[in-house]
């Protein structure tokens, strides 16, 4: 959306309704790297909130914790990015339970792309976002790898093939302490959901 | 976190759990002109927001974390707000798939690589 009559950026902030905002979801199981991830690019500290809990979290998460907390908290992280005077970019990272899958559809709802993230020295624990990114979301998603130590110990093609992964999801790898490297993988993500999304689609809004 | 953890959602949002308009956790917004006497008026979760809008832009996702407001009950309480013309919601974006807004964050995000 293009408003022509918007003020000249250099005069000061513009109003609201110029600027833009998008948003790519980080995803992956617990301890991955997403706060990390997150946390290298972003311009503000990763909040990380406790006031997500919602009426509807709250009716279909009924497990007494462990050390008899009554209220659950979601790890629920979010980084801010502005790209451009009018532009700023939001990095979601999902809480990593399975039980709070409600919330992930409501993070990945305009969401302009996605990365999962893995740890090769246990993959398991991202397999249900891959799952969920396969199965039960329309936004386009890449995998990364997260080398820890700066150094691939498992070739991709292997990765690949224990996280099952189809030849059309682009699978990479990244240093999530390293803000080049994130830059890179985000940029990867949406370059990968504007081929996804190339060509006519149903149901979208088009301009003439 | 929140600021009156006793207070039943429902109570701040007159029982509705979803606003006029579908906010995105991302959406950004941010204020108009600051009424101080329309302030005074409001509950204290809806005066933390309508103060913070008026200082900064964010998202509602920021303004929810920020001002200790549930993310369901910030999204009625700012729906509200807009509705009545009292703070302004960013634009609808068209699609997140739209190559033109793809293509200006990848163009920004390559000046951070």
């Amino acid at each position: 959306m293009v408003y022509g009559s918007s003020p000249d950026p250099r005069t000061g902030p513009l109003p609201p309704r110029s600027v833009e905002s998008a948003k790519i979801v980080v995803a992956g199981g617990f301890g991955v790297g997403k706060t990390t991830l997150v946390g290298a690019i972003s311009e503000i500290p990763p909040v990380n909130t406790e006031a997500w809990m919602t009426q509807a979290a709250r009716t279909i998460d009924p497990l007494g914790e462990a050390d008899g907390k009554t209220t659950t908290t979601v790890a629920m992280d979010f980084g801010r990015i502005t790209l451009a005077p009018d532009l700023v970019l939001y990095l979601f990272g999902t809480p990593g339970q399975p039980r709070f899958w409600p919330m992930w559809d409501d993070l990945c709802r305009g969401a302009s792309g996605a990365v999962v993230l893995v740890d090769t020295r246990r993959l398991d624990v991202s397999f249900p976002a891959v799952n969920y990114f396969e199965n039960d979301s329309d936004v386009p998603f890449i995998v990364a790898v997260n080398l820890f130590d700066g150094i691939s110990t498992h070739p991709l093609p292997a990765v690949r093939e224990a996280l099952r992964l189809p030849p059309e999801i682009p699978l990479t790898s990244c240093d999530a302490r390293d803000r080049g490297s994130v830059a890179r993988v985000l940029t990867e993500a949406l370059a990968h959901t504007m081929r996804a999304t190339a060509g006519p689609r149903p149901g979208a809004l088009t301009t003439p | 976190m929140s600021a009156h953890p006793w207070v039943r959602p429902y109570v701040l949002t007159g029982g509705r759990t979803s606003g006029r308009r579908q906010l995105l956790v991302h959406t950004l917004v941010s204020g108009r002109e600051y009424d101080p006497a329309f302030a005074s008026r409001l509950l204290p979760e809806a005066k933390a927001l309508y103060d913070r809008v008026h200082i900064v832009s964010e998202s509602v996702a920021e303004l929810s974390a920020h001002c200790g407001v549930s993310l369901g009950v910030t999204r009625v309480l700012l729906s509200d707000l807009a509705a009545g013309e009292r703070i302004e919601i960013g634009p609808e974006t068209t699609s997140p798939y739209d190559p033109r807004l793809l293509e200006r964050v990848i163009d920004g995000l390559r000046q951070l690589a």
